[in-house]
């Protein structure tokens, strides 16, 4: 790991000036789950880290009646807990209940996550499914708009995430199947059904980051049932392929954790 | 003996453990020295290259950089020897290139050492070390044993045509054909033993310091032999005599054979601190852990069994490749040889028995013993043939093992082995009623009905423990013996140290031996501390491998201590005017015979340190040493019953039920004893379903940190059901065996028979290590066409 200058900034203003002061070379840090490893092996270098560890307000989840907003710098192991979370969206705090381990719970964060829109993480696929909006330090996204590919975002250089915005759904479910070594999503599915209709967002299996099956959205609308979506196979092209699990075997992997996420929305 | 809270069979909670838990262990890392610096060890990125040229003078002049050094500074060094000669089927001696502890002119794997930065502080040697411009003048690499044998494969040495180290055998070649061609029916397998990294908790460690005020050497490191080290950096690498060279292995955080080996870094940071006048220190970091740390298994096989009509088997052969890696590791020649060929005898009467194994180099890291080391890859492959030949035959799978079973002791196997005891019948019986495995059928439909695949498989084994004796091993090959030595002191006020030169490194050696001592003087377990580790301290031994340290470690303190008695009577006969044929130790007293009189340990300890009153002629002191050679190996033995659940839509596999019934010998410590079985059993379900390290042809480590390769975690084992049958061991006095490696060895055929049991109505009949997921899901589609 080379030499970097630490920035605690305590307000966003003073995390904005940090993060620009920095130039190319600044990097936000929340949890620092994904971006530690990666400096850990040299892979990412940052001259400066912004820290948003005491930047105040971004760790809440709120109730909004029809929507729950959870606060950028919340540990998975706070949304998995949230008695808010598990009463309105109770396959958020599911999806984030499976995160990693225990540790990754305790200090990884929605909003760096999302940030750093990983191919294999959870966050997205709840994201899109959901239709959830991400809210920045300066306006808001829709999820749609907001995953563009592997680890890139509609983020600009020097925007914050503040906070993930979740329309409450009649019924939601994420079953994933994960890497036996790292615990990372081979192909994890979110299939909710929500005030925009059926959804169903995929992660871990393509190179292009989180997507959505059409296909199965059209069954499920039809059909709400496991067996609407059990014979949609997607295509191998473009899935991601490494020792622990191949193309078709990915591709494979997202019919059967549809079908279950499905079966699992009751 | 006697019985008490804390002797012999008593589940004394491990006194080690409290420093352990309580953070306050003293590990290598732990150790500071006054003056240090920091080494950093560069390494090869390429798996094979000469190597054009070094250029330092960027790091040189690298802030806080105090020297480094090449291949070409240690030139004049000794390289890193290996320990075993194993001689080829024709009589050649094995090719045995040298190994330079940093690499001259050539590196031979991805890892291989190249130069030590030394430095202020850590962090400065290792961003120096990225500024050292090397010239790989990269050739082709072989990575497998596949690449190693083909036609015009690269060579790793020059002087090893076709990567060939030796082609051995063992066992009677024309007798085996011979049974073959009585044979009515011929099973044929051929598996892959899977390649593993160890990944020991504490990565290795070393620190170095040379007193120049007394030319003396020492060197911490993570060793689970140190004695073993001093011999072989000492008298074959430095040149340095016994009494200038300590070597310190502190506490050590799990070795399973990794930590055996004498490693390039001990070499280079000893010499370094040497050069530099001042203590030198290096971590390995957990990335180069998986490139540097010895690998283990990693077998390619091809083996048949001989049957008659009944079922009975005739004659097994078998013809293994081993790969060795790039150079020879301390014990990687006998690994595949001697502590495999001569178990395929297994639990069976096989009255011809063939093996060959030929070994090759590769440009891979160094193979070397992981926990079995050689009795798992033949217990695996002897209990797949077994299982495959029941099916083929149409046989019970429990049936054919029992009508094979040895039922007279001692037993002389066709390989070499002489059994002296066992029970195979009694642990077949336990094991097949604690995993109620006649009531399988109705659990397998259970499943059914919730779409799983359930399979139940089984594995009778024998493994040889605690190798020995030194002169069989010395004609086989060994360059070293394989007794052990233990001393007992006694001290005035009646507490004990206790000397061992076997290493604890997570046996919990500071209990058991503990529980021996006190359970035989008669003293309060608490009053007995057991010293191992510091070639200061103790005396020579030969360390902890092979689950050696019980059977021959703890025979030398049951001796030493046995001589404390002898010599303690003497001292009580004196003090009680009787004939030392009349006195009687128990209990912790002397007492003369019929009578109530008598003289407590402390008394007679007193005594021997305070000799005013005191037997003529016989000397002061309480403390003995023995060495104990063996006159066999011990035989541990077992039935390990696996159930396991496929799910056919993901081929997840889920060991459901691990039931062993175990034959280890007398139990000292039963708690300490389930413990070792239960992290054996992690072990070997780990290589079943989890682990495997690959390499890409190139020879770059496909599997090289945690993110790829799988270590198995709580969550992918069941609750295991762990039964014992005794049977003593007749050649040491405490009937003692060895429990270490025994769930490595036993469990991974019997997972691998559960989940081919699983998905044969699926029409799969064949399954490699590691069953994962994708793979079971790739052999379903496939017979699924």
């Amino acid at each position: 790991m080379n030499d970097f200058t630490y920035h605690a900034p305590t307000s966003l203003d003073e995390a904005l000036a940090a993060l620009r002061g920095g130039g190319d070379g600044a990097k936000l840090i929340a949890g620092g789950h994904s971006l530690l490893p990666v400096m850990k092996l040299n892979l990412a270098s940052p001259t400066d880290l912004v820290s948003l560890a005491g930047v105040p307000g971004l760790g809440d989840i709120a109730d909004g009646g029809d929507s729950v907003t959870v606060g950028a710098m919340c540990r998975h192991a706070q949304v998995a807990g949230s008695a808010v979370v598990q009463a309105r969206i109770p396959a958020l705090a599911a999806m984030a209940d499976g995160i990693g381990d225990a540790q990754v719970r305790n200090a990884g964060t929605i909003g760096g996550s999302v940030a750093h829109n990983d191919p294999a993480a959870d966050y997205p696929a709840a994201c899109v499914a959901l239709g959830a909006t991400i809210v920045t330090d300066r306006r808001e996204i829709h999820s749609d708009d907001f995953f563009q590919g592997m680890f890139a975002t509609a983020l600009a250089d020097d925007e914050v995430v503040t906070a993930v915005r979740f329309p409450v759904p009649a019924r939601a479910a994420y079953a994933k199947f994960a890497n036996p070594a790292s615990k990372y999503a081979v192909a994890g599915v979110m299939v909710a059904d929500g005030p925009a209709g059926v959804r169903v967002a995929v992660t871990g299996a393509s190179g292009d980051g989180v997507f959505r099956v059409a296909e199965m959205e059209a069954a499920l609308g039809a059909s709400f049932s496991g067996e609407a979506v059990a014979g949609v196979a997607v295509s191998s092209d473009g899935m991601l392929s490494d020792t622990a699990a191949g193309a078709d075997y990915r591709a494979h992997l997202v019919t059967v954790m549809a079908k279950r996420a499905v079966e699992a929305c009751g | 003996m006697s019985a008490n809270g804390s002797g012999i069979g008593a589940s004394v909670k491990r006194k080690e453990d409290t420093r352990f838990l309580t953070g306050r262990g003293r590990y290598t890392d732990d150790i500071n020295l006054p003056g240090q610096l920091y080494g950093y060890i560069l390494r090869s990125p390429v798996a094979h290259a000469d190597i054009g040229g070094i250029d330092t003078s960027a790091a040189a002049a690298a802030p806080g950089v105090h020297a480094i050094f090449t291949g070409s500074d240690m030139e004049g060094v000794g390289g890193i020897p290996t320990g075993w000669l194993i001689h080829s089927k024709d009589g050649e001696p094995m090719v045995e290139p040298g190994h330079p502890a940093l690499a001259l002119g050539k590196v031979r794997y991805v890892g291989d050492c190249v130069a030590i930065v030394v430095a202020e502080t850590r962090e400065q040697a290792k961003e120096a070390a990225n500024l050292i411009d090397v010239d790989y003048q990269e050739l082709p690499a072989v990575a497998s044993i596949e690449a190693a044998e083909a036609e015009g494969a690269a060579q790793v040495f020059d002087e090893a045509p076709g990567n060939v180290c030796y082609d051995w055998e063992v066992g009677d070649r024309a007798a085996t054909d011979a049974a073959f061609d009585e044979a009515t029916h011929v099973v044929s397998i051929d598996v892959v033993n899977n390649r593993l990294i160890p990944n020991a908790i504490e990565p290795r460690a070393a620190i170095a310091n040379y007193d120049p005020a007394t030319g003396d050497y020492t060197l911490y490191t993570t060793s689970q032999n140190p004695h073993l080290i001093r011999l072989l950096l000492g008298a074959f690498v430095l040149g340095l005599p016994e009494h200038k060279l300590r070597i310190v292995a502190p506490d050590v955080g799990g070795g399973f054979g990794s930590k055996i080996p004498h490693y390039a870094e001990e070499a280079i940071l000893t010499w370094t601190a040497g050069q530099l006048g001042r203590p030198v220190k290096w971590t390995c970091e957990r990335i180069d852990a998986f490139k540097s740390d010895t690998h283990g298994r990693d077998h390619i096989s091809t083996a048949r069994l001989a049957l008659d009509a009944d079922g009975k088997f005739l004659g097994l052969h078998v013809s293994t490749k081993a790969n060795l890696g790039a150079y020879l590791s301390t014990f990687a020649t006998c690994v595949p040889t001697y502590l495999y060929g001569i178990l395929f005898a297994g639990p069976y009467t096989t009255p011809a028995v063939y093996c060959e194994v030929k070994s090759f180099f590769t440009n891979t890291v160094p193979v070397d013993a992981l926990r079995g080391a050689g009795r798992p890859e033949a217990t695996y492959l002897l209990e797949r043939l077994v299982e495959k030949a029941a099916v083929e035959l149409g046989m019970d799978r429990v049936e054919i093992r029992r009508k094979n079973f040895i039922r007279e002791f001692p037993y002389q196997t066709p390989v070499a082995l002489q059994y002296d005891q066992g029970d195979y019948d009694a642990t077949l019986d336990l094991a097949l009623k604690a995993s109620d495995w006649a009531g399988f059928e109705a659990r397998r439909a259970e499943s059914a009905a919730r779409g799983k695949c359930r399979g139940i498989g089984i594995s009778t084994f024998i493994e040889a423990c605690g190798i020995a004796p030194s002169a069989v091993v010395g004609s086989l090959g060994a360059r070293a013996g394989l007794y052990e030595s233990g001393s007992v002191r006694v001290h005035p006020t009646g507490s004990v140290s206790v000397f061992t030169g076997t290493h604890s490194h997570g046996q919990g050696h500071e209990t058991t031996f503990a529980q021996i001592v006190s359970d035989m003087l008669g003293v309060d377990f608490e009053a007995v501390d057991v010293v191992h580790g510091d070639s200061a301290k103790i005396p020579f031994g030969m360390g902890t491998y092979g689950s050696r340290s019980l059977a021959v470690g703890g025979t030398a303190i049951y001796l030493a201590v046995e001589k404390v008695i002898e010599k303690g009577k003497k001292i009580a006969a004196h003090l009680l005017e009787a004939s030392v044929e009349d006195i009687e130790f128990e209990n912790g007293s002397f007492t003369v015979a019929g009578t109530d009189r008598s003289k407590s340990l402390g008394e007679v300890a007193l005594t021997a340190y305070v000799p005013h009153n005191y037997p003529e002629g016989l000397e002061p002191g309480l403390e003995e040493t023995a060495f104990y050679d063996p006159l066999n190996f011990t035989f541990p033995a077992g039935t390990h019953v696996a159930e396991v659940e496929v799910d056919p839509e993901t081929g997840e596999v889920e060991v459901v039920a691990v039931t062993g019934a175990d034959d280890v010998g007398r139990i000292i410590n039963p708690m300490i004893v389930d413990g070792q079985l239960h992290g054996g059993l992690a072990h070997g379900i780990g290589q079943a379903l989890l682990e495997e390290c690959l390499y890409q042809d190139d020879g770059q480590l496909q599997t090289g940190s945690y993110l790829d390769y799988t270590m198995p975690r709580a969550a992918d084992l069941p609750s295991f059901n762990i039964n014992h049958n005794t049977t003593l061991c007749t050649h040491n006095p405490l009937g003692v065996k060895g429990v270490g490696e025994v769930g490595s060895i036993g469990v991974p055929p019997a997972v691998i028979n559960a989940v081919i049991d699983a998905l044969r109505p699926l029409g799969v009949n064949d399954m490699a290590m590691p069953a994962t997921s994708q793979k079971v899901w790739q052999a379903i589609q496939q017979a699924q066409g």
